[in-house]
Protein backbone atom coordinates (compact mmCIF):
# COMPACT_ATOMS: atom_id res chain seq x y z
CA UNK A 1 0.00 0.00 0.00
CA UNK A 2 1.55 3.53 -1.01
CA UNK A 3 2.42 5.69 2.09
CA UNK A 4 0.43 9.16 2.32
CA UNK A 5 2.01 11.73 3.80
CA UNK A 6 1.03 15.07 4.49
CA UNK A 7 2.59 18.25 6.82
CA UNK A 8 -0.11 20.81 7.73
CA UNK A 9 2.65 23.89 7.88
CA UNK A 10 3.34 27.47 7.46
CA UNK A 11 6.44 29.48 6.17
CA UNK A 12 7.27 31.38 8.56
CA UNK A 13 6.71 29.13 11.69
CA UNK A 14 10.51 27.61 12.96
CA UNK A 15 7.95 24.46 14.53
CA UNK A 16 6.88 23.82 10.97
CA UNK A 17 10.53 24.24 9.78
CA UNK A 18 11.65 21.50 11.97
CA UNK A 19 9.30 18.84 10.79
CA UNK A 20 10.20 19.30 7.07
CA UNK A 21 13.94 19.26 8.04
CA UNK A 22 13.30 15.76 9.43
CA UNK A 23 11.44 14.70 6.46
CA UNK A 24 13.79 15.94 4.20
CA UNK A 25 16.76 14.03 6.02
CA UNK A 26 14.66 10.43 6.19
CA UNK A 27 14.00 11.32 2.28
CA UNK A 28 10.48 10.98 3.28
CA UNK A 29 8.05 12.26 -0.02
CA UNK A 30 5.56 14.23 1.51
CA UNK A 31 2.56 16.61 0.65
CA UNK A 32 2.72 20.01 2.07
CA UNK A 33 -0.43 22.16 2.79
CA UNK A 34 0.97 25.52 3.77
CA UNK A 35 -1.95 26.84 6.26
CA UNK A 36 -2.69 30.66 6.38
CA UNK A 37 -2.43 31.10 10.07
CA UNK A 38 -5.06 33.79 10.39
CA UNK A 39 -7.64 31.70 8.68
CA UNK A 40 -7.12 28.12 10.12
CA UNK A 41 -8.30 25.40 7.51
CA UNK A 42 -11.20 23.08 8.24
CA UNK A 43 -9.11 20.01 8.23
CA UNK A 44 -6.00 21.86 11.18
CA UNK A 45 -9.20 22.06 12.95
CA UNK A 46 -10.20 18.24 12.90
CA UNK A 47 -6.54 17.32 12.97
CA UNK A 48 -5.77 19.36 16.14
CA UNK A 49 -8.49 20.02 18.42
CA UNK A 50 -6.73 20.37 21.31
CA UNK A 51 -4.40 23.01 20.29
CA UNK A 52 -5.82 24.07 16.89
CA UNK A 53 -1.95 24.96 15.59
CA UNK A 54 0.63 23.65 12.92
CA UNK A 55 2.40 21.43 12.41
CA UNK A 56 0.50 18.56 12.03
CA UNK A 57 1.63 15.42 9.95
CA UNK A 58 -0.36 13.11 8.73
CA UNK A 59 0.48 10.02 8.33
CA UNK A 60 -1.66 7.21 6.33
CA UNK A 61 -4.69 9.43 7.51
CA UNK A 62 -3.72 9.91 11.17
CA UNK A 63 -2.28 13.03 12.63
CA UNK A 64 0.66 13.51 14.90
CA UNK A 65 0.72 17.05 16.48
CA UNK A 66 3.57 19.11 18.31
CA UNK A 67 6.81 19.07 16.83
CA UNK A 68 8.78 17.71 19.01
CA UNK A 69 6.39 14.90 19.56
CA UNK A 70 6.71 14.60 15.51
CA UNK A 71 10.05 14.26 15.59
CA UNK A 72 10.20 11.50 17.89
CA UNK A 73 7.60 9.96 15.49
CA UNK A 74 9.86 10.67 12.02
CA UNK A 75 12.96 9.10 13.67
CA UNK A 76 10.74 5.90 14.60
CA UNK A 77 9.07 5.41 11.72
CA UNK A 78 11.75 6.36 9.07
CA UNK A 79 14.90 4.60 9.10
CA UNK A 80 17.99 6.49 7.67
CA UNK A 81 19.71 9.33 7.94
CA UNK A 82 18.95 9.38 12.54
CA UNK A 83 17.53 12.37 13.90
CA UNK A 84 17.74 11.21 18.02
CA UNK A 85 21.12 9.41 19.23
CA UNK A 86 21.32 5.47 19.90
CA UNK A 87 22.39 5.36 23.56
CA UNK A 88 19.82 5.79 26.31
CA UNK A 89 21.99 8.47 27.89
CA UNK A 90 22.40 10.37 24.69
CA UNK A 91 19.05 10.44 24.26
CA UNK A 92 17.71 11.95 27.35
CA UNK A 93 20.78 14.55 27.03
CA UNK A 94 19.85 15.42 23.25
CA UNK A 95 15.79 15.39 24.94
CA UNK A 96 17.41 17.63 27.70
CA UNK A 97 18.52 20.24 25.71
CA UNK A 98 15.74 20.17 23.33
CA UNK A 99 13.36 21.09 26.39
CA UNK A 100 15.42 24.02 27.18
CA UNK A 101 15.51 25.24 23.88
CA UNK A 102 11.97 25.17 23.70
CA UNK A 103 10.46 26.15 27.19
CA UNK A 104 13.22 28.42 28.62
CA UNK A 105 15.30 29.70 25.52
CA UNK A 106 12.30 30.50 22.85
CA UNK A 107 9.84 32.42 25.40
CA UNK A 108 13.02 34.65 27.09
CA UNK A 109 14.44 35.55 23.74
CA UNK A 110 11.25 36.58 22.54
CA UNK A 111 10.83 39.08 25.70
CA UNK A 112 14.19 40.21 25.21
CA UNK A 113 13.86 41.19 21.98
CA UNK A 114 10.47 42.26 21.77
CA UNK A 115 9.31 43.79 25.28
CA UNK A 116 9.88 47.43 26.38
CA UNK A 117 11.50 48.59 29.97
CA UNK A 118 12.08 46.80 33.00
CA UNK A 119 10.99 43.48 31.82
CA UNK A 120 12.97 43.68 28.54
CA UNK A 121 16.07 44.25 30.35
CA UNK A 122 15.41 41.46 32.73
CA UNK A 123 15.05 39.05 29.68
CA UNK A 124 17.83 40.11 28.52
CA UNK A 125 20.20 39.08 31.37
CA UNK A 126 18.49 36.12 31.78
CA UNK A 127 18.82 35.39 27.79
CA UNK A 128 22.65 35.98 28.33
CA UNK A 129 22.55 33.52 30.50
CA UNK A 130 20.87 30.69 28.52
CA UNK A 131 23.47 31.61 25.39
CA UNK A 132 26.18 30.68 27.87
CA UNK A 133 24.73 27.41 28.76
CA UNK A 134 24.28 26.61 24.97
CA UNK A 135 27.69 28.18 24.32
CA UNK A 136 29.32 25.92 26.74
CA UNK A 137 27.23 22.55 25.74
CA UNK A 138 28.73 23.31 22.14
CA UNK A 139 32.23 22.86 23.88
CA UNK A 140 33.97 20.36 21.56
CA UNK A 141 31.30 19.83 18.71
CA UNK A 142 30.67 21.35 14.87
CA UNK A 143 26.99 20.49 16.48
CA UNK A 144 24.91 19.90 19.31
CA UNK A 145 24.34 16.64 17.46
CA UNK A 146 28.47 15.83 17.37
CA UNK A 147 29.77 15.87 13.40
CA UNK A 148 26.59 16.21 11.95
CA UNK A 149 23.30 17.76 12.57
CA UNK A 150 20.46 16.43 15.03
CA UNK A 151 17.47 16.61 17.25
CA UNK A 152 19.29 19.61 19.33
CA UNK A 153 20.25 21.29 16.00
CA UNK A 154 16.98 21.26 14.60
CA UNK A 155 14.95 22.52 17.99
CA UNK A 156 17.77 25.34 17.76
CA UNK A 157 16.75 26.40 14.38
CA UNK A 158 14.96 29.65 15.58
CA UNK A 159 18.11 30.63 16.86
CA UNK A 160 19.79 29.79 14.20
CA UNK A 161 17.63 31.59 11.66
CA UNK A 162 14.79 33.15 13.72
CA UNK A 163 16.01 35.31 15.70
CA UNK A 164 18.61 36.59 13.66
CA UNK A 165 16.20 38.56 11.55
CA UNK A 166 14.47 39.19 14.65
CA UNK A 167 17.07 40.88 15.97
CA UNK A 168 17.78 42.68 12.32
CA UNK A 169 14.67 44.36 12.81
CA UNK A 170 14.17 45.41 16.68
CA UNK A 171 18.16 46.20 16.66
CA UNK A 172 18.63 44.09 19.53
CA UNK A 173 22.12 42.06 19.87
CA UNK A 174 21.67 39.65 22.09
CA UNK A 175 24.92 37.64 20.68
CA UNK A 176 28.19 38.36 19.97
CA UNK A 177 31.11 36.13 18.60
CA UNK A 178 32.85 37.45 21.58
CA UNK A 179 30.51 36.46 24.07
CA UNK A 180 29.46 33.17 23.08
CA UNK A 181 32.10 32.47 20.25
CA UNK A 182 31.30 28.98 20.34
CA UNK A 183 27.42 29.44 19.45
CA UNK A 184 27.76 32.36 16.70
CA UNK A 185 29.89 29.60 14.92
CA UNK A 186 26.92 27.10 15.56
CA UNK A 187 24.85 29.54 13.65
CA UNK A 188 26.96 30.17 10.94
CA UNK A 189 27.47 26.09 10.14
CA UNK A 190 23.69 25.25 10.90
CA UNK A 191 22.63 28.08 8.11
CA UNK A 192 25.40 26.83 5.70
CA UNK A 193 24.59 22.85 6.67
CA UNK A 194 22.53 21.54 2.73
CA UNK A 195 19.49 20.59 4.21
CA UNK A 196 18.74 23.48 6.87
CA UNK A 197 20.34 26.10 3.90
CA UNK A 198 17.53 24.22 1.56
CA UNK A 199 14.70 24.20 3.82
CA UNK A 200 15.25 27.53 5.57
CA UNK A 201 11.68 29.81 4.53
CA UNK A 202 12.76 33.03 1.75
CA UNK A 203 15.22 36.01 3.94
CA UNK A 204 12.77 38.53 2.67
CA UNK A 205 9.40 36.87 3.92
CA UNK A 206 10.63 36.87 6.89
CA UNK A 207 11.54 39.70 7.78
CA UNK A 208 8.19 40.95 6.35
CA UNK A 209 6.07 38.26 8.66
CA UNK A 210 8.29 39.93 11.34
CA UNK A 211 8.10 43.78 10.55
CA UNK A 212 3.72 43.24 10.22
CA UNK A 213 3.86 41.11 13.64
CA UNK A 214 6.71 43.81 15.72
CA UNK A 215 4.51 46.62 14.34
CA UNK A 216 1.46 45.17 15.59
CA UNK A 217 2.84 44.05 18.85
CA UNK A 218 4.44 47.27 19.28
CA UNK A 219 0.67 49.36 18.51
CA UNK A 220 -1.35 46.85 21.25
CA UNK A 221 1.07 48.12 23.98
CA UNK B 1 28.08 -5.18 37.61
CA UNK B 2 25.33 -3.77 40.39
CA UNK B 3 23.41 -0.45 38.81
CA UNK B 4 23.56 2.67 40.91
CA UNK B 5 20.79 4.59 41.05
CA UNK B 6 19.82 7.77 43.02
CA UNK B 7 16.72 9.62 43.26
CA UNK B 8 17.08 13.29 44.14
CA UNK B 9 13.34 14.48 45.25
CA UNK B 10 10.89 16.71 47.23
CA UNK B 11 8.10 14.67 48.35
CA UNK B 12 5.46 16.52 47.48
CA UNK B 13 6.63 16.83 43.87
CA UNK B 14 4.25 15.39 41.27
CA UNK B 15 7.56 15.31 38.97
CA UNK B 16 9.02 13.15 41.57
CA UNK B 17 6.42 11.15 41.99
CA UNK B 18 6.93 10.14 37.91
CA UNK B 19 9.83 8.80 38.25
CA UNK B 20 9.48 7.27 41.60
CA UNK B 21 6.37 5.34 40.02
CA UNK B 22 8.32 4.43 36.94
CA UNK B 23 11.22 3.01 38.89
CA UNK B 24 8.70 0.96 41.20
CA UNK B 25 6.99 -0.72 37.86
CA UNK B 26 10.34 -1.77 36.40
CA UNK B 27 10.97 -3.21 40.16
CA UNK B 28 14.40 -0.82 40.14
CA UNK B 29 16.42 -0.84 43.31
CA UNK B 30 17.23 2.78 43.99
CA UNK B 31 18.98 5.50 46.81
CA UNK B 32 16.18 7.58 47.43
CA UNK B 33 17.45 11.13 48.61
CA UNK B 34 15.11 13.88 50.24
CA UNK B 35 16.31 17.35 49.12
CA UNK B 36 15.87 20.63 51.07
CA UNK B 37 14.59 23.28 48.67
CA UNK B 38 16.00 26.21 50.61
CA UNK B 39 19.33 24.36 51.46
CA UNK B 40 20.44 22.35 47.85
CA UNK B 41 22.65 19.98 48.26
CA UNK B 42 25.88 20.15 46.33
CA UNK B 43 24.88 17.04 44.55
CA UNK B 44 22.05 18.26 43.12
CA UNK B 45 23.36 21.33 42.47
CA UNK B 46 26.62 19.37 40.40
CA UNK B 47 24.12 16.94 38.53
CA UNK B 48 21.73 19.55 37.29
CA UNK B 49 23.65 22.92 37.01
CA UNK B 50 21.35 24.30 34.24
CA UNK B 51 18.01 24.45 36.21
CA UNK B 52 19.03 23.08 39.69
CA UNK B 53 15.85 21.30 40.29
CA UNK B 54 14.58 18.38 41.46
CA UNK B 55 13.68 15.43 40.44
CA UNK B 56 17.07 14.38 39.29
CA UNK B 57 17.77 10.32 38.21
CA UNK B 58 21.31 9.04 38.64
CA UNK B 59 22.25 6.16 37.02
CA UNK B 60 25.90 5.11 37.77
CA UNK B 61 27.01 8.16 38.12
CA UNK B 62 25.14 10.29 34.84
CA UNK B 63 21.95 12.51 35.79
CA UNK B 64 19.10 12.52 33.89
CA UNK B 65 17.12 15.81 34.83
CA UNK B 66 13.50 16.35 33.65
CA UNK B 67 10.91 14.29 35.31
CA UNK B 68 9.11 12.82 31.53
CA UNK B 69 12.82 12.69 29.64
CA UNK B 70 13.84 10.33 32.86
CA UNK B 71 10.53 8.30 32.47
CA UNK B 72 11.48 7.53 29.14
CA UNK B 73 15.01 6.75 30.16
CA UNK B 74 14.18 4.49 32.51
CA UNK B 75 11.78 2.50 29.94
CA UNK B 76 14.56 2.59 27.22
CA UNK B 77 17.22 1.27 30.09
CA UNK B 78 15.02 -1.02 31.63
CA UNK B 79 13.00 -2.92 28.81
CA UNK B 80 12.57 -6.19 29.38
CA UNK B 81 9.94 -5.61 32.15
CA UNK B 82 6.45 -3.50 32.98
CA UNK B 83 6.65 -1.48 29.37
CA UNK B 84 5.99 2.29 29.82
CA UNK B 85 5.34 3.68 26.02
CA UNK B 86 3.65 1.24 23.91
CA UNK B 87 5.77 -0.41 20.86
CA UNK B 88 3.65 1.31 18.03
CA UNK B 89 5.41 4.40 16.63
CA UNK B 90 1.58 6.33 16.30
CA UNK B 91 0.46 4.97 19.86
CA UNK B 92 4.19 6.47 21.14
CA UNK B 93 3.28 9.26 19.95
CA UNK B 94 0.12 9.68 21.66
CA UNK B 95 1.07 9.21 24.85
CA UNK B 96 3.87 11.74 24.14
CA UNK B 97 1.41 14.48 22.85
CA UNK B 98 -0.84 13.67 26.23
CA UNK B 99 1.91 13.66 28.53
CA UNK B 100 2.94 16.75 27.17
CA UNK B 101 -0.39 18.66 27.18
CA UNK B 102 -0.69 17.40 31.14
CA UNK B 103 3.22 19.30 31.18
CA UNK B 104 1.80 22.52 29.24
CA UNK B 105 -1.87 23.07 31.02
CA UNK B 106 -2.45 21.09 34.50
CA UNK B 107 0.81 22.58 36.55
CA UNK B 108 0.00 26.14 35.57
CA UNK B 109 -3.87 25.95 35.76
CA UNK B 110 -3.51 23.98 39.41
CA UNK B 111 -1.03 26.55 41.00
CA UNK B 112 -3.57 29.14 40.23
CA UNK B 113 -6.38 27.60 41.94
CA UNK B 114 -4.65 27.49 45.55
CA UNK B 115 -2.39 30.90 45.00
CA UNK B 116 -5.13 32.80 44.16
CA UNK B 117 -8.74 34.40 45.92
CA UNK B 118 -11.97 36.00 45.20
CA UNK B 119 -12.97 36.23 40.99
CA UNK B 120 -9.12 35.66 40.17
CA UNK B 121 -9.31 31.90 41.75
CA UNK B 122 -13.29 31.41 40.25
CA UNK B 123 -11.69 32.31 36.86
CA UNK B 124 -8.94 29.54 37.96
CA UNK B 125 -11.44 27.09 38.87
CA UNK B 126 -12.83 26.95 35.94
CA UNK B 127 -10.11 26.79 33.59
CA UNK B 128 -8.33 23.63 35.53
CA UNK B 129 -11.93 21.82 35.55
CA UNK B 130 -11.90 22.85 31.72
CA UNK B 131 -8.24 21.46 31.46
CA UNK B 132 -9.22 18.06 33.47
CA UNK B 133 -12.53 17.23 30.97
CA UNK B 134 -10.37 17.61 28.41
CA UNK B 135 -8.20 14.75 29.63
CA UNK B 136 -11.14 13.07 30.77
CA UNK B 137 -12.42 13.66 27.26
CA UNK B 138 -9.27 11.45 25.95
CA UNK B 139 -9.74 8.90 28.72
CA UNK B 140 -12.98 8.05 27.53
CA UNK B 141 -14.31 4.72 28.53
CA UNK B 142 -10.48 3.06 28.54
CA UNK B 143 -8.94 2.17 32.22
CA UNK B 144 -6.04 4.13 31.56
CA UNK B 145 -5.12 6.81 29.19
CA UNK B 146 -3.04 4.15 26.46
CA UNK B 147 -5.96 1.74 26.74
CA UNK B 148 -5.32 -1.88 29.01
CA UNK B 149 -2.27 -0.91 30.10
CA UNK B 150 -0.78 1.83 32.98
CA UNK B 151 1.76 3.83 30.24
CA UNK B 152 3.18 7.54 30.23
CA UNK B 153 0.35 9.58 29.96
CA UNK B 154 -1.20 8.12 33.13
CA UNK B 155 2.13 8.45 34.93
CA UNK B 156 2.01 12.40 34.22
CA UNK B 157 -0.77 12.80 35.31
CA UNK B 158 -1.59 10.74 38.59
CA UNK B 159 0.57 12.45 41.05
CA UNK B 160 -1.64 15.22 40.86
CA UNK B 161 -4.09 13.22 42.14
CA UNK B 162 -2.84 13.91 46.31
CA UNK B 163 -3.00 16.95 45.28
CA UNK B 164 -6.71 17.05 44.77
CA UNK B 165 -7.87 17.40 48.26
CA UNK B 166 -5.37 20.75 48.54
CA UNK B 167 -6.92 22.21 45.74
CA UNK B 168 -10.53 21.30 46.74
CA UNK B 169 -9.93 22.64 50.18
CA UNK B 170 -8.66 25.83 49.28
CA UNK B 171 -10.42 26.17 46.52
CA UNK B 172 -13.64 25.24 47.90
CA UNK B 173 -15.09 22.68 45.48
CA UNK B 174 -15.48 19.04 44.46
CA UNK B 175 -13.50 18.02 41.57
CA UNK B 176 -15.12 14.60 41.56
CA UNK B 177 -18.46 15.67 41.02
CA UNK B 178 -17.25 17.87 37.88
CA UNK B 179 -15.02 14.78 36.73
CA UNK B 180 -16.27 11.21 37.65
CA UNK B 181 -14.86 9.64 35.80
CA UNK B 182 -10.98 11.12 36.25
CA UNK B 183 -11.72 10.64 39.39
CA UNK B 184 -12.50 6.60 38.87
CA UNK B 185 -9.23 6.63 37.04
CA UNK B 186 -7.31 8.11 39.48
CA UNK B 187 -8.48 5.22 42.31
CA UNK B 188 -7.66 2.65 39.67
CA UNK B 189 -4.14 3.59 39.38
CA UNK B 190 -4.01 3.90 43.18
CA UNK B 191 -4.58 0.02 43.39
CA UNK B 192 -1.46 -0.32 41.91
CA UNK B 193 1.15 -0.80 44.27
CA UNK B 194 4.32 1.71 42.15
CA UNK B 195 1.21 4.42 42.59
CA UNK B 196 -0.03 4.09 46.17
CA UNK B 197 3.96 4.06 47.37
CA UNK B 198 4.82 6.46 44.87
CA UNK B 199 2.07 9.40 45.64
CA UNK B 200 2.44 11.70 48.58
CA UNK B 201 -0.38 11.54 51.07
CA UNK B 202 -2.91 14.45 50.54
CA UNK B 203 -2.21 15.56 54.02
CA UNK B 204 1.07 16.58 53.68
CA UNK B 205 0.56 18.12 50.48
CA UNK B 206 -2.23 20.55 52.10
CA UNK B 207 0.33 21.50 54.90
CA UNK B 208 3.38 22.13 52.19
CA UNK B 209 1.22 24.28 50.35
CA UNK B 210 -0.35 25.66 53.20
CA UNK B 211 3.29 26.74 54.35
CA UNK B 212 4.21 27.99 50.77
CA UNK B 213 0.66 30.26 50.88
CA UNK B 214 1.95 31.67 54.42
CA UNK B 215 5.34 32.50 53.08
CA UNK B 216 4.28 33.93 49.98
CA UNK B 217 1.71 36.20 52.20
CA UNK B 218 -0.87 34.35 50.00
CA UNK B 219 -3.70 33.81 52.57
Amino acid sequence: MAEEVKLFGALESPFSCRVVIALKMKGVQYEYIEEDLPHKSPLLLKYNPVHKKIPVLLHNGKPICESLVILEYIDETWKGTPIFPQDPSDRATARFWAQFLEQKCLPTLWKACCWKGEGQEKAKEEAYELMKMLDNELEGKRFFGGDTIGLVDIVGNFIGFWYGIVQEITGVELWTKEKFPRLCEWIDEFVKCTIVKENLPPREKLLAYFRTRLRGAAASK
Amino acid sequence: MADEVILLNFCPSVFGMRIRIALAEKGIEYEYREEDLKNKSPLLLKMNPVHKKIPVLIHNGKPVCESLIAVEYIDEVWKEKAPILPSDPYQRAQARFWADYVDKKVYAAARNVWATKGEEQEAAKKEFIEILKVLEGELGDKPYFGGETFGLTDISLIGYYCWFYAYETFGNFSIESECPKLIAWAKRCMEKESVSKSLADPHTVYDFVLGVKKRLGLE
